[in-house]
């Protein structure tokens, strides 16, 4: 597709009447959608609703979407010409040479994030929230990245680790280092459990029925009203505690310590805030060392051979069942150990929080970071769950703004952000930027 | 001469009893029984449909046999009988390997890593499913020297060690067909099933490929079953070969003997007063004549 395409692209620009048509068939769109949307406005008045119309919203929105469109048709050969020659390459190998120093310095930046200057409640927060999504994203690209099955019920396993820790600590007063093992194990026993009856499904099949089994196991927690509580949640989680010291202004028994007064400090509610952050960012490390190991054994190895070929790995002796349910299962653990940290962090739970929009972000995460790559997840979590928040004074366009934000990303790196592949052994080490061409899509160990 | 030697000879590698399978009520194979002997190539050939690739599917476990027996003689584990084992455990515990008509790799893997994966079952033991491995103990390290030196090892004989680093979908077409061997060599079998190894090679990879697959059968001291349309390469290197058609065995015995089998001709070139032959078909016979007395000596 060398000469042609380009020649025509070239010529576009010339010619200014396709542009002119092309924009305004954008602008008839934009008027279709932008009246109802953002002409006519629903305002609570004391008699009632009310229509209110902003016909000068709608100018604006068309009219930008006009002069937009025409430039960008203007505008757009000669850039996307230059890109698909020259600057995809070099651009892959600079991402390749940033991702080598940009994991250390991550982690050295979010070691020391509550230290910094600027760090107040609000950022850690947000950090913390950020981090449960990296953490989820770095479980799911367990299942979906290295193995290759598409689970769009992630949020059960989440939702499973979240129920157990709360239903453990509420009932048995189990501490939260007790429960965080039980609920990875009990998350991992319901992936094995999804497993099974999707071991012959892939691809379209599989999604739905991950969809079904996430969707189930929110519709149980609901109705179970006994055990779960059903749509009231459970309240009253214990929070975490110092190795037994409870992070609160006075001790909970007479003669006992809190962190504040065992360390001589004075009180402050900073405490836990900053235990927390540093609680999921061990989490999300350990999840995040784990999948960098396993990619190097042989489990792994076989994960990735099932995901390139399920029939060339049985032809090669590899059990296709217990690989499967090892990737679900393990999968599933680390949304276990997510989940009853978002119940510790919280102290309610309910399947509100458990919704299949969840799932999709944590999916999303994983797509948009490129499918296996684990600097791809972190970014993606950061551009994705912390876009938001920068965006907040955007107000009622902070969907928009998200939602342009990943029709951006999928343009301009239409297979995630990071998406190379590292293989996990080289015969020779590898060589610098100018290596063989073929191998661009690799990139150095 | 052949035949006679095989009756005589100790249990063969491979017995194919009465093998037959039916889809619902198409017979795909129908009632054949052969052998296949370590140290010796054997070929099925046929015209497009004989069935060809279902006996491999039944032999590799991907089909499971309507009737019929399949035993393999394996020098360390035993007998065994093909058609009662799961899928993957013929490779694992049988030792037949295989590659496939429409190569199968593992394309965004390496090309190393092809043939680290083919030798999953070795480095998961050693690596105590990857517990040992987890925790960086020396067994795993070891193993995984010791099977990155088995993968040297096939992938010089292959012509592939300067690619070791590729990524697998990225070689041409001829290295993957190459690669595709060499991994299922890396799961040391005993039996190597080939799925027409020399498709879409041209006459120079075609012969490299004769070489490797008589250094197989001649080094390595393991069985090779062969499907293969390219005349050339079955009539030079094949020890024994069995023609099917319309899922029937028609003749078996050595190239010589094949060649000059009436109902082999038949089945490939129809009757001898058919006079509408396709050219290309002739031609192929001719060719296949002159390879096979050139190659057969």
């Amino acid at each position: 597709m060398s000469a042609t395409p380009l020649a025509a692209r070239d010529r576009r620009p010339s010619s200014l009447l396709p542009a002119l048509r092309e924009a305004a068939v954008a602008a008839l769109v934009a008027l279709v959608v932008a009246v109802p949307l953002m002409g006519i406005q629903t305002v609570q008045v004391s008699s009632g609703l009310e229509l209110r119309t902003r016909w000068s919203w709608v100018v604006i929105a068309v009219g930008s979407v006009f002069a937009g469109r025409l430039l960008l048709t203007l505008l757009l050969p000669a850039r996307r010409q230059a890109s698909s020659n020259a600057a995809v390459g070099p651009l892959a190998r600079a991402f390749r040479d940033l991702a080598r120093w940009l994991g250390p310095a991550a982690i050295l930046f979010a070691l020391s994030l509550p230290l910094l200057p600027f760090s107040d409640r609000y950022i850690l927060d947000v950090a913390i929230l950020v981090l449960t999504y990296i953490m989820l994203g770095w479980g799911l690209n367990i299942v979906v990245g290295l193995a290759g099955l598409l689970d769009l019920g992630y949020v059960a396993f989440y939702a499973v680790g979240a129920y157990t820790y709360a239903l453990l600590a509420l009932n048995f007063d189990l501490s939260f280092w007790v429960c965080l093992p039980l609920a990875g194990l009990f998350a991992a026993s319901f992936g094995v459990l999804l497993g099974f009856p999707v071991l012959r499904l892939r691809g379209d099949y599989l999604a739905i029925v991950t969809l079904g089994f996430g969707e189930m196991v929110r519709v149980i927690l609901i109705n179970w009203y006994k055990l779960t509580g059903g749509p009231n949640g459970l309240s009253g989680v214990p929070r975490p505690s110092f190795f037994g010291l409870p992070f609160s202004a006075s001790p909970p028994a007479a003669g006992g310590e809190t962190f504040s007064s065992f360390f001589d400090l004075t009180y402050s509610p900073m405490h836990r805030v900053i235990f927390l952050y540093y609680l999921i960012l061990a989490l999300a490390l350990l999840t995040n060392l784990f999948t960098l190991r396993i990619r190097k054994l042989p489990i792994g190895r076989a994960w990735e051979g099932l995901r390139e070929d399920e029939i060339a790995c049985r032809s090669l002796g590899i059990n296709p069942t217990n690989t499967k349910l090892t990737a679900f299962a393990i999968g599933a653990m680390f949304g276990g150990f997510a989940g009853s940290f978002f119940a510790t962090r919280q102290g309610f739970v309910s399947p509100e929080s458990f919704t299949f929009i969840e799932s999709a972000i944590i999916l999303a995460i994983v797509v948009l970071g490129g499918l296996g790559s684990q600097l791809g997840v972190v970014i993606a979590a950061i551009v994705l769950i912390g876009g938001p928040e920068l965006v907040r004074q955007l107000e009622d366009f902070r969907m928009l703004a998200f939602g342009g934000l990943m029709v951006l990303i999928m343009i301009w790196r239409p297979r995630g952000l990071l998406a190379f592949r590292e293989p996990t052994i080289r015969l020779r080490p590898a060589r610098g930027a100018g290596s063989l061409p073929r191998e661009s899509a690799q990139g150095p160990g | 001469m052949n035949e006679a030697a095989e009756t005589s000879a100790p249990p063969a590698l491979l017995t194919v009893a009465h093998l037959t399978m039916r889809f619902g009520g198409l017979v795909a194979v129908d009632d054949i029984s052969f052998g296949a002997e370590d140290r010796r190539i054997t070929a099925i050939i046929g015209p497009n449909g004989a069935g060809k690739t279902t006996v491999f599917n039944c032999l590799t476990g991907f089909y499971k046999p309507t009737v019929g027996r399949l035993t393999l003689q394996h020098p360390t584990h035993g007998s065994m009988l093909l058609e009662q084992m799961e899928g993957f455990r013929i490779p694992q515990r049988a030792g037949v390997a295989r590659t496939f008509q429409n190569i199968r790799l593992f394309g965004a893997m390496s090309v190393l890593e092809n043939l680290i994966v083919a030798q999953h079952n070795t480095l998961m033991r050693a690596s105590w499913l990857s517990v040992g491995g987890l925790l960086g103990f020396a067994p795993y390290r070891k193993a995984e020297r010791e099977a990155v030196d088995l993968a040297r090892f096939w992938l010089g004989k292959v012509g592939l060690l300067d690619r070791a680093d590729w990524q697998a979908s990225s070689l041409p077409y001829g290295d993957q067909r190459r690669l595709e061997i060499a991994r299922a060599m890396c799961i040391r079998p005993v039996l190597l099933c080939l799925d027409e190894p020399a498709a879409g090679l041209n006459p120079r990879e075609s012969a490299a490929l004769n070489a490797l697959l008589l250094s197989i059968r001649d080094d390595h001291g393991i069985g090779i079953l062969l499907i293969e349309h390219d005349m050339s390469v079955v009539m030079q290197i094949s020890d024994h070969i069995i023609v099917l058609d319309y899922g029937r065995k028609i003749a078996e015995g050595a190239p010589a003997h094949v060649r000059s089998d009436p109902a082999v001709i038949k089945a490939y070139l129809g009757e001898e007063e058919d006079e509408e032959l396709p050219p290309e078909v002739a031609q192929d016979l001719v060719q296949s004549r002159s390879a096979g007395e050139s190659g057969g000596g």
